[in-house]
């Protein structure tokens, strides 16, 4: 299952999906909206992606993995629109025959899903708005002139 | 050429929509992308950007026709 979603996500439904009696561990990664970045208080941040091929390039990330580690079963959820801290924004759920297999696999696609998939989102403060690491980082630039 | 251009998260608010239709010079993703940095300056200031035809990533050399669907992704942050 790849759901992106501008519903709640039901996090035992996405465990649920990715579980099998074949398999000896579940490992699952919940993404949280944090309440501050950059010492700046989150009021809450809006998502969206370019879904057909968000789904497609998950899809990719998630055939990898199944290979690499033998998954038995697997489950993405992905919520989109405006979220505030506390709330869940994705959850990654796998099944394996063991926890190390299982563990691999869960953190390989949550990481290539940040790199990869067309997903954004967009940070909204007190004071202002910024989209996420969309722009170089303004201190590296400074450090380096 | 005419094409229809998808632009998401900060591409979008550079480009002022969601999609724009463009008569582009060339027939290559960097003939795109040449055009697209003059007319819409604001995207040079981006870490990166790449360019997705018929929802697959693309290569600057790769071809694009009238009718494939193009579309403008700024760094990804999901997650």
């Amino acid at each position: 299952m790849i759901k992106i979603t501008e519903k709640a996500i039901d996090v035992s439904k996405v465990i649920e999906t990715a579980s099998c009696l074949g398999a000896g561990a579940v490992s699952v990664f919940i993404g949280t909206v944090r309440d501050h970045a950059h010492n700046k208080k989150v009021v809450w941040l809006e998502y969206e992606a370019y879904e057909g091929m968000a789904v497609a390039e998950t899809r990719k990330i998630i055939e990898e993995a199944a290979q690499r580690w033998g998954l038995k079963g697997w489950a993405v959820a992905h919520r989109m629109g405006t979220l505030r801290p506390g709330e869940t924004a994705v959850v990654v759920a796998v099944s394996a025959e063991h926890r190390k297999e299982a563990f691999a696999a869960c953190q390989f696609i949550i990481d290539e899903l940040k790199a990869k998939v067309p997903i954004f989102k967009k940070e909204v403060f007190e004071d202002g708005e910024e989209w996420v690491s969309a722009k170089p980082d303004k201190s590296i630039l400074a450090s380096a002139n | 050429m005419k094409v229809s251009v998808k632009a998401f998260g900060i591409a979008r608010e550079i480009l002022g929509s969601g999609v724009v239709q463009l008569d582009v010079p060339g027939q290559s993703v960097a003939d795109l992308r040449v055009f697209l940095e003059s007319r819409y300056p604001g995207l040079l200031d981006l870490r990166s950007l790449f360019i997705a035809v018929n929802q697959k990533y693309a290569q600057e050399g790769q071809k694009i026709s009238e009718g494939d669907e193009i579309a403008l992704i700024p760094p990804t942050s999901g997650g």
